[in-house]
């Protein structure tokens, strides 16, 4: 398993989900087990018989509180595995477990129900109600549910003060910006406080400052609320800045998952290699990552915490040349950080060839 | 020759032209290849008038039972739209095209009211108003029922979608007499044939809007845990509002027309009947300015109700405090004009002393002009009979003689034309492409031969391989099926005329319309002028079309000719102008960049790039062309259209029925073809076209 702190709960589980388009897509699998021995070979027999494999083999675990971002490029099937965790798309094999019980297995009006409670999805062109305004947009699935104006009016003003809306509650969505808009989704989503919050590249739509003020809010709102969340992006950047975790996909199937420093110093292939490659490593990169073993005292050095990011670290080591001790949250000390090391793992990540360095040996 | 390369393509069209002229040689010889041998003819129409006699004999019931039934809201409704003053319904039309669009539209209103009430149509309009006030909101429930049910099942789409053609496309004439035989004569009859034309345009735009709501409306719609139901009621149906409005709007308008249509067969003393009994009498300035009631009702009602549909989808904060508003002027005004009305009787009721008829000096200035005009009116009659419109009918070997074109035709002009034509379609074929030079060969036998004269396999083979090659095996077939059954049923001959009129009239139009869209396109001076007009044209009942030509040029197929060129001239304007300026930019641009003249940016750029678009136009100028043809049988004409006149006045249902599905049979085909034709080139280009 990936390397994550213990103890705590998976919300939302995903195991070996396959969705295959096609007249026959039920033919491949035994009562829609979608635990096979081959995943590779299995893909390749189904598109031979003409079927399109939009998720092969598709497992992950949601824990309970944390940010886990799906990364991939268009046609890697990262929307439809969203839709398959909401069954907006019916998989064709495998199980999706929310809360321990199987999502496949309810019955129509069980889903409603989970849908109406559970679960809030955004969407990336936003699937606003064109006829319906701003509060009206928000309090919709309070509406569907049956509840009071009264009261569906009071807990859709609580989320449009959560997402900064106050003052456009009479608008219509015709007369917002797209980061406006994105914002009554995000605020339609939380209206009915889903334990789950599904985002389907919700900022993808959206100018690249806009997209980054609410990339902050998101992480504002997460901050306070602490969602278990499912966040789809193609931008790897994006997926650097929100993720606790990610999975990076491609051609319907998972190539790796990880914490983001995971993904960027052990890349399985080049194909995560090649997304790592621009990524700004002294901001990625946290003392922890450059810090050397030691069994030397680190008596008069200073401390810093594992997660400072090395950035931050930059001018203390360029003045201090034995470094600095990194300790872990209980005040153990896991190593030292020193300039040197600094030095290294960047030449590690990077992949610019070496200058040819002339001059004595 | 060895440079032109025969592609194996073009075999099957050398084939064709071979079989072509085989058959004209054998005609001679073989007369049932001119005309289809009697003795084989299917009686269909027999068949059919007994089918009839046996529903009439023993479900009559049912029907005279839904008639008493649907009588009773007609008379209600016509009983207070005649009861109430004038002043007060004038007063709420006024509010209504305000609300709906503006006082613009308002201020049009009144002057229109003000109109029926002077001219003294106003009792006759309200009877026409009442069929519509009635027939608009049934047949828009049963549009948006098949709607639903269409857009639910493919099964039920299947059968639902043929339908919506077949009652479109098949001439209401066609069927008034069937509706005439089980609901018994009536006002009824009128609403029966209003609701079955005009239910299919509000289907269509029901199944077209549910389709296109965006899918993640409809998954953000889920996700807020919506049931089957909520997420039809409050989110699909919301969402397509615009689109339900456009089928209302167009509803509307084929429920007028058709109320108009429907009032032929009498009984009814509204507007519609009204402009016919004057045409017939030949009272031509009356008939026009009732006309011109039909037609104010026409742009009024397309206004409002377009306007309903424009406003739907800008929504506004605070949408509904006006509406109050309206409601409250709506009711006092109401009061106001009518105790107005009890102290100003005129309001009430306007004095017959007081109505103005100009219709007199009208039919007196007309004369003039005919009169004086004569010499001209004629050569321009006999000009197109003789050298345009005999030629395509009956070839120029018949239609050249002394008498019409001043000579008597000898074989060595006929081998001269042969030459000349081959000539010409040889050096089109190598030119530009050898499809074109095959279709000018064909066009030229056809010319020399005369549409009628032509052996009824030769034009089977060559519209079904037509078919095949644009459409598909399916169309290809389908086809084959179609022009068989005219063949069968003993109309042939009556098809071929209709064709006839119906191909020249189509080509004019077309070719006229499009040097029209192409200088709108470039000048907006001209896109303005034309812009109303085209609006005007496409809104106004067939029927008021006819009055103008009518007038100046008597009855005959020139009437009529005219008549349908001026209806169907407008689809090819729209679109060419609509496909001329909304071409891709880039494309636009980097053609200049290279140099191009104007010229060369039209012909070589802008043209073929919006073919695909001039396609639909063409499409619909059939269309409008086929439509119009039916209408134009009461000015005179001989095809098929004239049959199905003749089995309305004649009683003979099965006859009737037919010949119109003869013509909706040869309007169905040429709007496949020409269809299939646009999206297969728009694909190529890679265009896309709403």
């Amino acid at each position: 398993m990936e390397n994550h702190d213990a103890g705590q709960a998976v919300k939302l589980s995903c195991r070996n989900v396959w969705k295959i388009y096609g007249d026959t897509s039920d033919s491949f699998f035994m009562d829609g087990n979608g635990n096979v021995d081959d995943t590779q070979a299995h893909v390749k027999k189904i598109l031979k018989s003409e079927h399109i494999v939009a998720n092969a083999d598709v497992s992950f675990d949601v824990y309970a509180g944390e940010i886990f971002v799906i990364m991939g490029l268009s046609g890697s099937g990262k929307s439809t595995i969203v839709r398959c965790l909401s069954r907006l798309v019916e998989p064709t094999a495998g199980d999706i477990i929310l809360d321990g019980e199987n999502l496949l297995e309810k019955s129509a009006e069980e889903l409603i129900e989970i849908r109406r409670h559970k679960m809030g999805m955004v969407f990336q062109s936003f699937g606003l109600m064109p006829h319906l305004n701003v509060i009206d947009n928000i309090a919709f699935p309070l509406k569907l549910q049956g509840i009071e104006k009264a009261d569906r009016y009071a807990q859709a003003e609580r989320v449009i003060e959560l997402v900064g809306l106050q003052g456009r509650e009479n608008n219509f969505p015709n007369e917002l910006s797209g980061g406006q808009q994105q914002r009554v989704g995000i605020a339609r989503s939380l209206a009915v406080e889903p334990d789950i919050w599904l985002l389907d590249e919700p900022f993808s739509a959206l100018d690249p400052l806009i997209r980054k003020r609410m990339q902050d809010e998101f992480l504002r709102i997460q901050s306070k609320l602490q969602k278990s969340i499912v966040f789809i992006t193609h931008d790897f950047q994006e997926a650097l800045r929100l993720a606790d975790r990610m999975a990076i996909m491609r051609d319907g199937m998972i190539v790796q998952i990880g914490r983001p420093v995971d993904l960027i110093l052990n890349p399985v292939d080049d194909y995560v290699r090649e997304f790592t490659t621009d990524v700004p490593w002294e901001s990625v990169l946290c003392a922890s990552d450059v810090c050397h073993k030691t069994s030397t005292s680190v008596r008069g050095l200073g401390r810093v915490p594992a997660a400072t990011q090395i950035d931050s670290l930059l001018g203390y080591l360029a003045k201090n040349d034995k470094g600095v001790a990194v300790e872990a949250e209980d005040g153990s000390i896991i190593g030292i950080a020193t300039a040197s090391g600094v030095l290294e793992a960047l030449a590690n990540s990077s992949n610019v060839p070496p200058a040819q360095v002339k001059g004595t040996k | 020759m060895s440079k032109l390369k025969l592609d194996p393509g073009f075999l099957p069209w050398l084939g064709i032209i071979l079989i072509t002229l085989a058959l004209i040689v054998l005609q001679d010889h073989l007369k049932w290849l001119t005309n289809y041998p009697k003795d084989l003819v299917i009686p269909f129409d027999r068949w059919l008038n007994s089918g009839m006699g046996f529903l009439i004999t023993y479900f009559g019931w049912f029907f005279r039972g839904v008639s008493w039934l649907l009588e009773w809201p007609i008379d209600g409704v016509r009983i207070v739209l005649q009861s109430l003053p004038w002043a007060v319904i004038s007063f709420l039309i006024c509010m209504f095209a305000f609300i709906a669009a503006g006082w613009r539209l308002s201020l049009f209103a009144l002057i229109s009211c003000l109109y029926m009430v002077i001219i003294g149509y106003w009792s006759e309009s309200m009877n026409t108003l009442s069929l519509v006030a009635i027939s608009v909101p049934l047949a828009v429930l049963i549009g948006f029922g098949f709607g639903v049910w269409a857009f639910q099942s493919q099964a039920a789409k299947r059968i639902i979608m043929p339908m919506l053609d077949i009652l479109q496309t098949v001439p209401a004439f066609a069927y008034l007499l069937l509706i005439l035989m089980l609901f018994g004569f009536g006002t009824v009859v009128g609403l029966i044939a209003s609701i079955l034309y005009s239910f299919p345009p509000m289907a269509r735009n029901v199944i077209v809007g549910l389709g296109r709501v965006p899918g993640e409306v409809i998954e953000s719609g889920l996700m807020s845990g919506a049931t089957h139901r909520q997420l039809f009621w409050q989110v699909r149906i919301p969402s397509t509002k615009r689109q339900l409005l456009l089928g209302v709007n167009q509803t509307t308008m084929a429920s007028l027309s058709m109320v108009i249509i429907a009032s032929i067969i009498g009984g009814t003393a509204d507007i519609g009947w009204e402009v016919l009994s004057q045409i017939r009498k030949a009272q031509f300035g009356e008939s026009l300015l009732a006309g011109l009631v039909i037609a104010l009702m026409a742009i009024l009602i397309d206004r409002a109700t377009y306007g309903f549909a424009k406003n739907s989808s800008d929504y506004q904060p605070r949408y509904s405090a006006p509406m109050l508003r309206y409601g409250l002027i709506v009711i006092g005004g109401t009061m106001i004009f009518f105790f107005l009305s009890r102290f100003i009787p005129a309001l009430d009721v306007w004095p017959r002393e007081l109505e103005l008829s100009p219709a007199r000096s009208m039919n007196e200035g007309l004369e003039y002009i005919i009169i004086n005009y004569r010499a001209a009116i004629e050569t321009i009659k006999t000009m197109a009979f003789f050298f345009v419109m005999l030629p395509a009918k009956i070839g120029l070997q018949g239609s050249v003689s002394p008498f019409t074109w001043g000579f008597e035709l000898q074989t060595w002009h006929s081998v001269c034309y042969a030459i000349a034509m081959t000539g010409l379609s040889i050096w089109c074929g190598v030119r530009f492409n050898m499809q074109l030079g095959f279709m000018l060969l064909l066009f030229a036998i056809f010319f020399f031969i005369g549409l009628t004269k032509m052996p009824w396999p030769a034009i089977l083979i060559i519209y079904t391989y037509l078919a095949w090659k644009l459409g598909g095996l399916t169309l290809g077939v389908g086809t084959f099926l179609g022009l068989g059954f005219l063949v069968v049923s003993g109309i042939w001959p009556e098809a071929m005329l209709s064709l006839y009129l119906c191909s020249i009239a189509v080509i004019l139009s077309f070719a006229l319309g499009s040097g029209l869209g192409i200088w709108a396109a470039h000048n907006s001076t001209v896109s303005a002028i034309l812009r109303p007009i085209n609006d005007t044209l496409q809104t106004m009942p067939l029927f008021v079309i006819l009055i103008p030509f009518v007038m100046i040029f008597k009855i005959g197929e020139f009437t009529a000719l005219l008549a349908i060129i001026a209806y169907a001239i407008v689809p090819s304007i729209r679109y060419t102008e609509h496909g001329l300026r909304n071409l891709p930019e880039g494309v636009i641009e980097a053609a200049k960049m290279m140099g191009c003249s104007k010229q060369q940016l039209l012909w070589t750029v802008k043209i073929p790039l919006a073919l695909p678009v001039m396609m639909l136009g063409l499409n619909q100028t059939i269309m409008y062309g086929i439509a119009m043809l039916v209408i134009a049988a009461l000015v005179g004409t001989n095809g098929l259209e004239q049959i199905v006149y003749i089995g309305l006045s004649d009683g003979n249902f099965g006859l009737g029925l037919i010949a119109g599905i003869g013509l909706a049979i040869i309007a169905m085909t040429a709007d496949r073809m020409t269809q299939a034709w646009s999206y297969k080139r728009q694909k190529d280009l890679d265009l896309q076209i709403e």
